[in-house]
């Protein structure tokens, strides 16, 4: 595949049931799937000879609490033959369940448990599901928008008990997060906001 | 009686001079060789995406600053280029060669430490003495140009903070012209010596197709023969105008890799040279108020130029709703920015990938069978910091 439309037009005619939405922008692809399909649809584009997205770059997700579906996962897979990048995405519930993509690439491995300790998505068939980046016994899932910026607890060394100690986050001052929200007149793109 | 097969298991780090800082990596050793390796990382993890998801988009440059700490501004080009690339921002010609410029002094600052430390691992010290003084001059135009040594928060979307100082880019100049007899000198201490390769030579092999299954990228790709560098296939600021070669590995073993930074520096040292030559001279930033800060002698005149300072550093600027991914080709590998933007003056998603995370990850799969001896001379050519790892 030579340029992103012919690829758009072969992914969406190779895969139509599959995929729910496709369009390029930024010199990338982007495609929205049913969370079900993820495996056939990443083993397809990485084998493919028309795809050949061999490399996986990496895996994450977006919190959206507000949303019913809250979380998004994002996959970001290059192909250096036809040098195109492909973002692939789906939502799913909080409680959901997702397949891990460790059979298909080796590195996924560790990309899931990152989501995995920042979000508390799970992946079915995943081969070492532990927190990865998080202290050992860490409690909560820090990038979920629910999570505050300051933590829960906080750790020091105690000189009557001799070793390091986890004690609540105790602040002298919040922090301060300001509304700058008021309108700043006379400017082209809040206009554009607005109407949108 | 049948003889008990008997592991030991060794916890080398978190505190480990050849742990390139804070790995605890947990061996499982039979005698002398590596059954299993389970790296602990997140030691120094500092929440950095949480982070950038509350501040402003130019509050957030020097949290890029503490990723890869040996090579700040590569990481800030990357988000640098997103945000550019959201709202079309035209960087200035003169801007993007100052940023390949300072890009290049940061993939040889990169460089010099990894192969350095690299050859100290394995028990040569006189190359850590020698490289580190030629930082230290590298560090030094870093200083000149944004203030810090390190930290620079220097790179700005829509072009740079500052324009050169006078007297720098002859500096600059100067040092390309002596800096390729000092890795002549290097290579005489390592290329050929014995040492040094009994302990590279056909360590930690990766194969073309492990490169891609475990999402290599940068020397840990080159090395291995795939001719991939996104500065030259998915070109950003002014890399389409220089020419420079891209050194490729054969074997895929620590030795190779070595070999292909030492040749990279030297790309390195051409590519500023062009520069330094096409350089233009002009603007270095944007002159689109709402993003860059006017300059400071309007500030007493013009009450436009007083309100967009006041906005830009109270509110900061506002990027309209989008989802990017943009990437730069770091001395470490393929370090990328996925940004989501809702039209707030704040991200609301900033994940950045990191080359090390990967290649850390490999860890296990590419020391299986070899001694505990050969985990620091990995270590060393897989060229893992931790700021990045663990983000």
């Amino acid at each position: 595949m030579n340029n992103l439309q012919d690829l758009e037009k072969f992914i969406n005619s190779e895969l139509t049931s599959k995929i729910n939405n496709s369009f390029i922008k930024h010199d990338n692809m982007y495609i929205t799937i049913d969370h079900d399909e993820l495996i056939d649809v990443i083993s397809f584009l990485k084998t493919n000879k028309k795809t050949k997205f061999r490399q996986l770059i990496e895996i994450t997700a977006v919190d959206y609490p507000e949303n019913e579906n809250r979380f998004k996962i994002v996959y970001l897979l290059l192909s250096h033959e036809h040098n195109q990048r492909i973002i692939i995405d789906y939502s799913i519930k909080e409680n959901d369940e997702i397949s891990s993509l460790t059979s298909i690439f080796p590195s996924a491995n560790w990309m899931e448990r990152e989501v995995f300790d920042m979000y508390g998505i799970n992946f079915k068939n995943h081969p070492d599901l532990r927190r990865i980046l998080t202290d050992y016994g860490f409690v909560g899932h820090p990038l979920r928008k629910d999570f505050p910026l300051t933590g829960h607890n906080e750790v020091r060394y105690s000189e009557e008990q001799k070793k390091v100690i986890y004690e609540p986050v105790k602040l002298e001052q919040n922090y301060r997060n300001f509304d700058y929200e008021s309108p700043w007149e006379g400017t082209k793109y809040i206009k554009e906001i607005k109407k949108s | 009686m049948a003889k008990e097969k008997k592991t030991l298991n060794l916890n080398f780090g978190p505190q480990h001079p050849a742990a390139h800082g804070v790995l605890r990596l947990i061996l499982q050793l039979d005698g002398e060789v590596v059954e299993k390796a389970d790296p602990h990382i997140g030691l120094l993890h500092r929440g950095t995406e949480k982070l950038i998801e509350n501040k402003t988009y130019i509050q957030a440059v020097p949290y890029f600053d503490r990723l890869d700490y040996v090579a700040p501004m590569n990481q800030e080009h990357a988000f640098a280029l997103a945000i550019e690339k959201i709202l079309k921002i035209e960087v200035p010609a003169r801007a993007k060669y100052i940023r390949v410029i300072f890009c290049e002094i940061g993939r040889i600052l990169s460089h010099i430490l990894n192969v350095t430390t690299q050859a100290m691992d394995v028990g040569a010290l006189t190359p850590t003495l020698w490289g580190f003084e030629e930082r230290e001059k590298l560090m030094g135009f870093y200083e000149r140009v944004s203030g810090s040594r390190l930290h620079a928060n220097y790179f700005r979307a829509g072009g740079v903070h500052k324009d050169l100082p006078t007297g720098l880019e002859a500096d600059i100049d100067e040092f390309c012209n002596k800096f390729p007899k000092i890795i002549d000198d290097l290579e005489t201490l390592l290329t050929d010596n014995r040492i040094f390769k009994q302990r590279n030579v056909d360590i930690g092999i990766v194969s073309k197709q492990d490169a891609l299954d475990y999402s290599f990228s940068g020397v840990m790709l080159r090395g291995s023969g795939v001719a991939w560098d996104l500065r030259r296939s998915q070109s950003y600021d002014c890399y389409d105008n220089l020419e420079f070669k891209i050194p490729v590995g054969r074997n895929g073993d620590c030795y190779d890799r070595y070999l292909c930074r030492i040749e990279e520096m030297r790309e390195s040292v051409k590519i500023i040279k062009q520069c330094l030559k096409k350089i233009p001279k002009g603007p270095v930033k944007t002159e689109d108020g709402k993003i860059s800060p006017p300059p400071k002698k309007e500030l007493k005149q013009s009450m436009e130029a007083l309100i967009h300072h006041f906005k830009l550093f109270t509110e900061g600027y506002r990027v309209e709703k989008d989802e990017i991914y943009t990437a730069v080709e770091a001395p470490k590998g393929e370090f990328g920015v996925y940004l989501i933007s809702d039209g707030s003056s704040k991200p609301y998603k900033c994940k950045i990938r990191a080359p090390g995370f990967t290649h850390l990850q490999a860890m296990d799969y590419l020391i299986k069978g070899h001694m505990l001896a050969d985990v620091p001379a990995l270590l060393g050519s897989m060229d893992i910091v931790f700021g990045e790892v663990d983000r």
